[in-house]
């Protein structure tokens, strides 16, 4: 696909202007201009910085993920870009126009919420037509079109129905219909799914996706939830505490954490802190801290006695297989039996606990059996002292 | 609920908190059943027993001129009382819920004091400050008092309201490119529709019956509905009193009666949602 390494971001600040880049969505398409871009944005609330440093390129029919715990200023660029929220310095540009002094009803921009927000006192027809009311669209052409939007969303002929007759999942549609009927510059989605429940939330994250491909909206994504966040962007920025960890393709992000807290974030991988004790060629050879000695992949040489991290998603740990390079021997604390596979928590020593999820074939292994935990030396990712991925 | 009761001791506590309950009723209705019962009464004096049913009371309401200048004056201040009321409440609250800015919880506060405040206490400080200036008594100072002392209600009653009207509501509207004052009158202002008629009410009501405070702020010669009651209370107790009454009655629980039906059928949105 993509060159792995021409995206991935060191979190310092001094470094996360090279966001600015261009995603690979505008590499596609290169005559147009970035869909929305943000250049160098600080976000204070008195004193408290929300956002520091903010550059992002965001490339025209592309979905981007803003995905990070709560209070790291997903939400706030969001609203930054809506014009909710008032940024402090820098600048953001829709469709290469600089929105800094337009008020939020001229910005022509798509609001998705978390509550859905559907006038409660309007029937689903004015919910959705009141944007083309207020872009002076006639009548005809108005019916015609809240009418596509809703056979788009699957809820074709509940024009007469109110926001109270229709369950949380039909509204977050309705909301949807809303937001796209007026074709807006970019879609901003503030983490819709989150108050539909489990069934209904998979559901959704199909549509919005298919619907965003058919449509070819700009769509930028807010959520909390990984899982979202994996399955439906073509990029992901992954931010913690106000700064920009990583942005890279789902697959970038999650085999290539840029950091210590993409790594734990994304999945919760194992992090195992030791030091370098040989480099061979490629391979590094690390004795642990728990006693053990593994054999890891390094991108380049390192010294021998610098500190490193490996870092191990729990998919890529196997349990009892023979012949692989690197073997942790340890006993089982937990299993949690999950159908098709089994996550099990191995004690390997020196209070070191480690994850690990596996397909299994029938029973899964019980609580306190001996096992060896396995995991190939190509399958992980090393850390250096500051918590950075060594490329 | 007595079958949750069957012994003794039990029984006699429902049966006490019966009379208790049918006491409790009895006095808070029975002046109000006096009144509405001997204002038909044929007898030349205002009270029992009864000697016949007669509408003779309300015909000489009607021609009592005093009478209806006071019903006029009264309707006229309560009508422009809950009209300024109103439109200032709605404002008061859509700055002190939507908006952030220096010294509001002072403001939140000092809006609802006069309700705080005992109304004679009010009534003197008005007339004081009054004549500190040296200016008359005027129907202007009497409609501003029955705005200061509406106020505070009206405040209470539509930020409630709009706490309850979450935010996004008015943010779609706007991403949606409604400018500021659309989106008021398309959004916020229906779903605050339940509260601006309870205040309309509300108010009006508090005006039209104020009696303490406007004897101190009325002009000379002029008479509210209550202090033209309590002046011709002071000369007898004319049957003609009883039929006023009931009329205050009629109107003080049937404008609220009627309010509460119109926003029952008003209640097919749910602006909590």
């Amino acid at each position: 696909m993509h060159d792995d390494d021409s995206h991935d971001q060191r979190p310092r600040p001094a470094s996360a202007g090279a966001a600015g880049d261009p995603l690979a969505q505008g590499e596609r398409q290169p005559t147009g201009k970035p869909a929305v871009e943000f250049r160098d944005i600080d976000i204070f609330y008195g004193k408290f910085a929300a956002v520091r440093d903010f550059s992002l390129a965001i490339g025209k029919g592309s979905f981007v993920t803003l995905l990070g715990p709560s209070g790291c200023g997903k939400t706030t660029i969001l609203r930054s870009i809506a014009g909710l929220v008032d940024i402090s310095s820098g600048q953001i540009s829709i469709g290469g126009k600089r929105v800094d002094d337009i008020p939020i009803y001229k910005r022509n921009i798509g609001l998705v919420f978390q509550n859905y927000a559907l006038f409660p006192h309007k029937n689903v027809f004015d919910n959705v037509a009141f944007g083309l009311k207020y872009r002076n669209v006639p009548k005809p052409e108005i019916v015609r079109r809240v009418k596509k939007a809703l056979d788009m969303v699957r809820l074709p002929g509940s024009e007469t129905k109110l926001p109270s007759q229709l369950s949380g999942g039909q509204q977050q549609r309705i909301a949807l219909a809303r937001a796209i009927v007026f074709e807006p510059e970019v879609l901003l989605l503030d983490e819709p799914l989150s108050a539909l429940d489990a069934n209904m939330r998979e559901d959704m994250r199909v549509e919005i996706k298919k619907i965003q491909r058919e449509t070819g909206i700009t769509a930028i994504f807010v959520t909390h939830d990984q899982e979202e966040a994996l399955s439906m962007s073509d990029y992901i920025v992954v931010m913690n505490a106000g700064l920009i960890e990583q942005i890279g393709s789902p697959a970038q992000v999650y085999d290539q954490p840029a950091t210590a807290f993409v790594a734990n974030f994304l999945a919760k991988a194992n992090m195992l802190p030791g030091s370098v004790t040989l480099m061979d060629g490629k391979i590094a050879t690390i004795a642990l801290a728990s006693g053990h000695v593994v054999k890891a992949a390094a991108p380049k040489a390192l010294a021998t006695g610098s500190a490193v991290t490996v870092v191990v998603r729990p998919q890529k740990l196997t349990v009892g297989t023979v012949g692989a390079a690197n073997r942790l021997a340890g006993r089982i604390v937990s299993t949690s039996y999950l159908g098709g596979n089994a996550v099990y928590e191995i004690d390997i020593g020196a209070g070191t606990l480690v994850r690990a999820n596996t397909l299994i074939d029938g029973q899964p292994l019980r609580e306190g059996e001996i096992v060896d935990v396995c995991f190939d030396p190509l399958g992980c990712v090393l850390l250096d002292a500051q918590g950075l991925r060594i490329a | 609920m007595r079958a949750d009761h069957p012994d003794r001791e039990g029984k006699w506590a429902w049966r006490l908190t019966g009379v208790v309950t049918v006491c409790v009723y009895v006095f808070m209705f029975a002046p109000i059943l006096a009144t509405v019962v001997l204002s038909f009464n044929a007898s030349m004096f205002g009270g029992f027993p009864l000697t016949g049913f007669s509408l003779r009371w309300y015909e000489k309401l009607l021609t009592n001129e005093p009478v209806l200048d006071a019903f006029r004056t009264s309707m006229w201040i309560a009508l422009v009382t809950a009209t300024v009321t109103t439109l200032l409440g709605i404002m008061a609250a859509l700055a002190l819920v939507r908006f952030e800015f220096r010294g509001k919880q002072a403001i939140n506060t000092l809006v609802i004091l006069p309700a705080l405040v005992p109304e004679t206490i009010l009534g003197v400080g008005l007339l004081v400050m009054i004549k500190a200036v040296d200016q008359p008594r005027s129907m202007t100072l009497l409609v501003l008092g029955h705005i200061l002392l509406t106020l505070p209600y009206v405040v209470l009653i539509v930020q409630a309201r709009m706490v309850g009207i979450k935010r996004s509501y008015e943010e779609a509207a706007l991403s949606l490119g409604a400018p500021r004052v659309s989106t008021f009158r398309e959004i916020t202002l229906p779903l605050l529709i339940p509260a601006v008629l309870a205040s309309v009410l509300l108010a009006f009501t508090i005006s039209f019956d104020n009696t303490s405070a406007s004897l101190f702020w009325r002009p000379a010669g002029v008479e509210t509905m209550p202090t033209q009651i309590l002046s011709m209370l002071k000369i007898s107790i004319s049957p003609e009193v009883n039929a006023l009454g009931t009329v205050m009655i009629l109107l003080t629980v049937g404008i609220p009666l009627a309010g509460g039906l119109i926003l029952q059928s008003l209640t097919w949105f749910k602006a909590g949602k």
